[in-house]
């Protein structure tokens, strides 16, 4: 096995290359790949943490947690909540900072804060001729040159490995609060959830979980602000029905998908316009759903193997095969020709040699 | 500035290209008459100026098509254009350049509150655009200060920002998708009106190249519901090391103001001598807002101000009336207006750790002694994105030339801080040869190759962004094509 242990190293290392690898961080995400492994994970620790700048910048393979404990000792966080695939996947190992970079994992802040490439200020990696490219930095504002920092969140390792992350951190709210609102279905569900985040009461998180009938909102902030919103909210959802309030945290469930897990199946995730979601959700045929995002976002549970792709036939949006085969399946939605010629073409020209990944995404 | 010597035989082709194009446009939209094509000689960097071989007006995406067809086939270089608000000259044409202008196609196709987004054409203006949604409350969130004016298609162009962007973040954290044309004429459609790539984030490297990789002719924005009130709150200070030092505390005390806005002594006299906005004489001035109920904005300015007051400020003036609050702000948004009475002004936007604050600020000072040029500071400074106004005398020869070596000189001072060259102006032809200080060659290989991908013959938006040196041999293949 391949690690690491330094910048330079991995850039070594990779000029060495002969054979494609599959890139690893702490491999709890489940990417498919060839059997030779580049781990990253020797890449560790937080480098600068600047609390009054709202900036962290941590080595790739920094565990995530590590990077929360840290924030949290400032009262701060990574605002656009990362899941964690672990339970849903059936992995052991450590989330990194460079996994959930590559994936571009965000959770249900999402919708309101932005994803996690909507927080990454800079990237250092080492790209497929060996070299350490530098893009952006560790500023909140930026337009020096092209984007390339977008471009390597959610490349999922195919345009280089991640040594070096910059992120911009924010401040953790000081309480939140759950609403809860039965619902009959998807569209009233997806109706109430539009009218709470186009209010002006800040929702931070909007789900429906069709198993319990309940759409979920969060609101957080300062303690006043809190129950100025949730009683304005009340007010809102009242041709709805009524709300209540829940106790428990849903979040971190919902974050991960925990109604599916310890069920067996293909895992997909569809990204979609809200309004479209409900009749995307009927025609999936799912054995169990789960909306994020507003119905935005929609996790669906099929029986191995299922082409869902498919039954959903062409819309508005993207499907990606999360859990399941993916030798007999894309895991990415097939793009349209011209813009498959692009993504092609980029990889090429950052992977010349095809060392990365190869295959994973087209 | 250098630019590239015109290609001559592109110059040749000026008649056969004007016939072409009118097969597709209608006869005003191309325009090749030179007292005419003088009104794109520019944009807000009006130090430079050329006119371009002709200008086209499209009026849909079809017909950008056609005319990119017809360049790529003739090998024309093409510059697209917004509103030409530019200030950094990313829309200065080249003599053997195509101005593409996308100020006919200023249409809203769709508004959808539901799922809170808006498709506009690129050529609307910023500002129209949450005009087309405030009637239901709605806004779009990036507000550069030229937005009366500029274009979303500039905007996309540079990913503009503005003086909100602390909470709302800037253009590509509000851009879903855009239809674009690719230089050969391919019209491609990325994003939508869902969230995220389904595959690599070609939108995310599209918005801020500059207009380099593609024309957009249409864009899906976010839209927002406005917040229930905002609240400005005015701090005066005697040092800008206190101001600093009180920005990072609000920001550690994990408060989000939706601005912080930090002006200078200089500017804060200038702003006085020209809008009267009551501001106190100090040496830093902050202005802090925050949005929400009133019952909120009570709650988060209680907060603020007392943050404020362990840095014993000269002055803390909480907005009591809409109309103090404009008045607060009005002094802000004429700042460069009032800069500009005094004198003629190059405005930069390094950006820095908003901790190398106090350091920058007094290296500013220094530099400004000894160039003798007077600078004034206005800028984000919850972001640590600066705006030095050089004022020099464009009539005075050599004074242009010595703010531009001044203004280099802070720029990578923002670069040495932990910063970088432009925060919201764009790189364009004012920081194009400054990037090596910034990047390593291989790093701008990096950016460069995305080009090759997107335009592979280098015809779109010429000589901007890129050192001429360090993209000579890509173009050269451009005119040995010829």
């Amino acid at each position: 096995m391949l690690r690491p242990e330094s910048e330079a190293e991995l850039a070594q290392i990779v000029t060495g290359l002969t054979a494609p690898v599959r890139i690893r961080g702490g491999g709890t995400r489940g990417v498919p790949g060839p059997e030779a492994e580049l781990d990253v994970s020797g890449l560790s620790g937080i480098t600068l943490y600047e609390p009054g700048a709202l900036t962290l910048v941590a080595k790739a393979g920094t565990p995530v947690a590590e990077i929360e404990t840290a924030l949290a000792t400032e009262g701060q966080r990574l605002a656009f909540e990362p899941m964690d695939h672990r339970g849903l996947m059936g992995t052991e190992g450590t989330p990194t900072i460079g996994g959930v970079i590559a994936a571009n994992v965000s959770g249900p802040r999402r919708i309101q804060a932005g994803a996690a490439r909507d927080f990454l200020l800079g990237v250092r990696y080492v790209d497929g001729m060996g070299q350490v490219i530098s893009n952006g930095g560790r500023v909140m504002k930026n337009v020096t040159g092209y984007d390339l920092v977008k471009l390597m969140a959610g490349s999922w390792g195919t345009l280089g490995v991640l040594s070096e992350v910059s992120l911009k951190v924010l401040p953790k709210a000081e309480t939140q609060a759950t609403l809860t609102l039965s619902v009959p279905d998807a569209g009233t569900a997806v109706r109430a959830l539009s009218a709470g985040l186009g209010s002006p009461y800040e929702v931070t998180g909007a789900a429906y979980d069709p198993a319990l009938g309940q759409a979920l909102v969060r609101i957080e902030g300062f303690e006043a602000s809190v129950a100025y919103r949730a009683e304005a909210l009340n007010r809102l959802f009242a041709p709805f029905g009524t709300m209540a309030r829940l106790e428990d945290d849903p979040w971190p469930g919902i974050r991960d998908v925990a109604p599916f897990h310890g069920r067996v199946g293909d895992v997909w995730r569809i990204s979609v316009k809200p309004g479209d979601a409900p009749e995307l959700a009927a025609r999936c045929k799912a054995e169990a759903l789960l909306f994020d995002w507003g119905g935005g976002l929609i996790w669906a549970l099929l029986p191995a193997g299922t082409d869902l792709r498919a039954r959903l036939g062409e819309f508005a949006g993207h499907a990606t095969l999360v859990r399941g085969d993916r030798t007999q399946r894309a895991m990415f939605q097939p793009e349209p020709a011209p813009l498959a010629a692009l993504s092609r073409g980029l990889r090429q020209r950052f992977d010349p040699k095809g060392l990365f990944n190869p295959g994973l995404m087209g | 500035m250098d630019m590239p010597t015109p290609n001559p035989s592109v110059l040749a082709k000026k008649p056969r290209l004007v016939q072409r194009l009118r097969q597709v446009l209608p006869a005003d939209a191309v325009i090749d008459d030179l007292s005419e094509t003088r009104a794109y000689e520019c944009d807000a960097l009006t130090a430079y100026r050329c006119p371009p071989l002709l200008a086209v007006l499209p009026a849909s995406t079809q017909e950008v098509s056609d005319v990119l067809r017809i360049c790529h086939e003739e090998g024309v270089p093409v510059v697209p254009r917004g509103s030409g608000t530019s200030l950094a000259g990313g829309a200065l044409p080249t003599a053997d350049s195509v101005i593409l202008g996308v100020a006919r196609m200023n249409e809203v196709l769709e508004t959808d509150y539901d799922n809170r987004i808006i498709r506009v054409q690129s050529g609307r203006t910023n500002l129209s655009v949450t005009g087309a949604v405030e009637t239901e409350d709605f806004f779009y969130a990036p507000d550069p200060s030229s937005q009366l004016a500029c274009a979303i298609a500039g905007n996309i162009a540079m990913n503009s920002g503005g003086a909100h962007c602390l909470k709302y973040g800037v253009t590509t954290n509000n851009l879903l998708g855009v239809t674009m044309v690719l230089m050969d004429g391919t019209v491609v459609e990325i994003g939508g009106a869902h969230l995220d790539a389904g595959g690599l984030d070609l939108l995310g490297v599209i918005c801020g190249s500059e207009g380099q990789l593609g024309v957009v002719t249409e864009a899906t924005l976010r839209i927002l519901r406005k917040p229930e009130g905002a609240r400005p709150v005015l701090m005066a200070f005697d040092s800008n090391e206190v101001a600093g030092a009180c920005v990072s505390d609000i920001i550690k005390a994990g408060v989000l103001p939706v601005a912080i806005e930090f002006m200078d002594r200089l500017c804060i006299e200038a702003c006085e001598a020209f809008a009267k906005a009551g501001y106190p004489q100090c040496e830093a001035l902050l202005i802090v807002e925050v949005e929400g109920s009133e019952a909120e904005i009570d709650d988060q300015l209680t907060r603020i101000i007392e943050i404020a007051r362990r840095h014993n400020p000269l002055e803390l003036r909480e907005s009591q009336s809409a109309e103090e609050s404009a008045r607060i702000w009005l002094g802000r948004k004429s700042a460069f207006g009032a800069m500009g009475q005094i004198n003629d002004y190059m405005c930069l936007d390094g950006t820095i750790p908003v901790s190398a604050l106090p350091m920058v600020l007094r290296r500013i000072g220094e530099l400004s002694q000894e160039y003798g040029l007077k600078v004034g500071n206005v800028f984000h400074a919850g972001d640590g994105n600066m705006h030095p106004l050089i004022l020099f005398d464009a009539n005075k020869p050599g004074d242009l030339e010595k703010c531009e070596a001044f203004g280099a000189d802070i720029l990578k001072l923002c670069v040495d801080a932990g910063g970088c060259l432009t925060g919201e102006h764009g790189v364009g032809i004012e920081k194009r040869d400054l990037m090596l200080h910034q990047y390593a060659a291989e790093d701008l290989e990096a950016q460069m190759a995305v080009k090759d991908v997107f335009d592979p013959q280098w015809l779109l938006n010429p000589a901007k962004v890129f050192p001429l040196s360090v993209s000579e041999s890509r173009r050269a293949v451009q005119v040995a094509a010829e």
